[in-house]
């Protein structure tokens, strides 16, 4: 059953000197306990789509249902079934983290026990038992982000909307964020997620949409939308520009590799992964040709647009920030 | 749960967390009370002596309601900054995302300032008495001044609201709320007796909602109170209760308007 379904969604942002439009009709379904990740680049409309999705925002047109229940008509029932966690930290930081939690589970309407116990159980589960009871103004960002996901869980929600969870977080905080969310998907929760990286889509989600200027334009597996670039590729950077050709017909006589000549660079497909990269730096080796970098690289974001659109992810005027 | 005792419920819980940011940042009551409490001393002691009052009595009698209307006015600068914060921060949308009472988030708001400024009131009134400031009148008088006071607060709570929902950030709400509120406090008889002001602005004073409420508790506290005959001076308190009245069932309905707007 599907627990998201949305159609032709429209959103148009007027003002005085022009008009955006954040949504040009888009379609999407999440099945019940799958993650779809929705993956673009700032202001392609990932934001709009999930406030739409959320009830914060009316779409100008097309229709969207949470749970079966329409997000226009029957916006309150939406509500009690979802919980969001948006690009900011939305937690009050003049609460402690446990003050935080047993509010909003109040506003869901637990019992004052209830949130309680619920508050401490996921203190617990994303490790923020030892700063429950300091202010959040204190806590890192990793900490807020973690703190505003168990906000959104608070009420047992049987979708979650999760708009770039990672964004602006280090490495280290990414990475703590990416275990939490991963267990809820463990644990069968249905789950629709923003992010421009496609590494983390790849990561988190079982199916992919790609947005780009407020339309899909692309859908599928981690491993379908990466097919449909090229898969890996070597990039070598060579020492000298005038072994940059030389290298071009050692490595892919086809012809098949492309050059930038003044980065001295030259990449190439690699199906073979890490054993093509050993056998190419050998070959190089023998052919003595000397390289600054070399590197097998995956698939970003940009070439998978690059790929789908034939222009790069380009970043949009941040007019979907500003709302 | 029924939709009113939800409404009640959420309302309360909002209440509490908005008065629990009172002593998480004690700096703003703590600024708010030295700032009424500048105004006090340099009017009892500095201003105070050039302007006589028509009529005689204690020029401190007659400051310190002035002093009140001009705080609890303020305080509404105070809200609006606290909800452009709320909206800054996404705060408002995850309230919005949740199945709480739609009402909740701006019931707990105005009600959370009303109770916050009666304490700021009590301290006013506590540095009132040190510099010399009296009750006169009976402690129904008393009460009923209070009350008047937290009704104008609350109104003004609801002002608030609006210019912290219409504005894009906390600068811009404080400017434009100092911009109103300014201009209420000092044309009007809060500081100085309206008939030493020039004749074309005299009336504009008289008729300032915050004159009607200062008039208004003087009378009742049995302060001084020189007011010029006509309407205004004649009926304080009934002009005060129609000026909140009417403040309230215009900004409150307009912030409620406004509220519900955010989703288009």
């Amino acid at each position: 059953m599907a627990a998201v379904e949305a159609e032709a969604l429209v959103k148009v942002y007027r003002s005085r000197k022009n008009e955006v439009r954040a949504l040009d009709g888009v379609d999407l379904e999440v099945q019940e306990g799958t993650v779809l990740g929705l993956l673009g680049p700032n202001g392609a409309g990932k934001t709009t789509t999930v406030r739409i999705l959320a009830t914060l925002l009316k779409p100008d047109a097309g229709s969207a249902r949470v749970a079966g229940f329409d997000v226009r008509r029957d916006a309150q029932s939406v509500r009690k079934t979802i919980g969001l966690s948006g690009q900011y930290a939305a937690i009050d930081e003049n609460l402690t983290g446990r003050e935080n939690l047993w509010m909003f589970g109040r506003l869901y309407h637990l019992s004052s026990a209830e949130a309680r116990a619920r508050a401490d159980e996921l203190l617990e589960r994303f490790h923020l038992e030892e700063a429950a009871g300091r202010v959040a103004k204190t806590y890192s960002g990793g900490m807020r982000r973690r703190l505003d996901l168990a906000a959104a869980l608070i009420g047992r929600p049987r979708v979650l909307f999760l708009d770039e969870p990672t964004t602006g977080l280090d490495p280290r905080g990414r990475l703590g964020m990416w275990d939490v969310i991963r267990t809820q998907v463990r644990e069968g929760a249905t789950l629709l997620l923003t992010t421009q990286y496609l590494e983390e889509a790849d990561e988190l989600a079982s199916q992919i949409a790609v947005v780009d200027h407020g339309r899909i334009i692309a859908r599928g597996t981690a491993d379908q939308l990466k097919s449909q670039v090229g898969g890996e590729r070597i990039e070598a950077v060579v020492h000298a520009p005038s072994d940059l050709r030389r290298a071009a017909q050692l490595l892919a006589p086809d012809g098949s590799g492309t050059t930038e000549e003044h980065m001295r660079r030259l990449t190439i497909a690699a199906d073979g992964g890490a054993a093509q990269l050993i056998d190419v730096v050998r070959r190089l080796g023998e052919a003595a040709i000397k390289v600054d970098d070399i590197a097998l690289r995956r698939p970003t974001l940009d070439d998978v647009f690059l790929a789908l659109t034939g222009h790069a992810a380009q970043e949009l005027p941040a007019e979907e920030e500003a709302t | 749960m029924t939709e009113l005792s939800a409404a009640v419920n959420d309302g309360l819980i909002m209440t509490w967390r908005n008065l629990k940011r009172v002593p998480r940042i004690p700096e703003l009551a703590i600024f708010a009370i030295l700032q009424s409490i500048m105004f006090v001393l340099l009017f009892a002691y500095v201003f105070g002596g050039a302007i006589p009052l028509p009529g005689g009595g204690s020029y401190r009698e007659y400051l310190m309601p002035g002093i009140f209307i001009q705080t609890l006015g303020f305080a509404s600068i105070t809200t609006a900054i606290a909800v452009t914060d709320d909206m800054a921060k996404g705060l408002i949308d995850r309230f919005r995302s949740l199945p709480m009472a739609r009402s909740a988030v701006l019931s707990g708001r105005t009600v959370s300032d009303v109770i916050y400024n009666a304490g700021i009131l009590v301290v006013l009134m506590l540095s009132g008495l040190v510099v010399g400031w009296r009750v006169h009148g009976s402690v129904g008088d008393f009460l009923l001044a209070v009350a008047l006071m937290l009704f104008f607060t609350f109104a003004m709570a609801w002002i608030g609201v609006l210019i912290g929902l219409l504005v894009p950030s906390v600068e811009v709400g404080q400017q434009l709320g100092f911009l109103i509120v300014f201009p209420l406090t000092f044309v009007s008889n809060a500081f100085v007796p309206t008939e030493t002001l020039p004749d074309w602005l005299q009336p504009v004073a008289n008729w300032n909602p915050f004159s009607a409420l200062t008039a208004a508790i003087r009378e009742l506290f049995g302060n001084p109170n020189p007011f010029p005959s006509g309407f205004p001076g004649d009926h304080p308190f009934l002009l005060s209760l129609l000026w909140t009245t009417a403040l309230l069932v215009v900004f409150a309905p307009l912030a409620v308007r406004r509220y519900r707007a955010i989703d288009r």
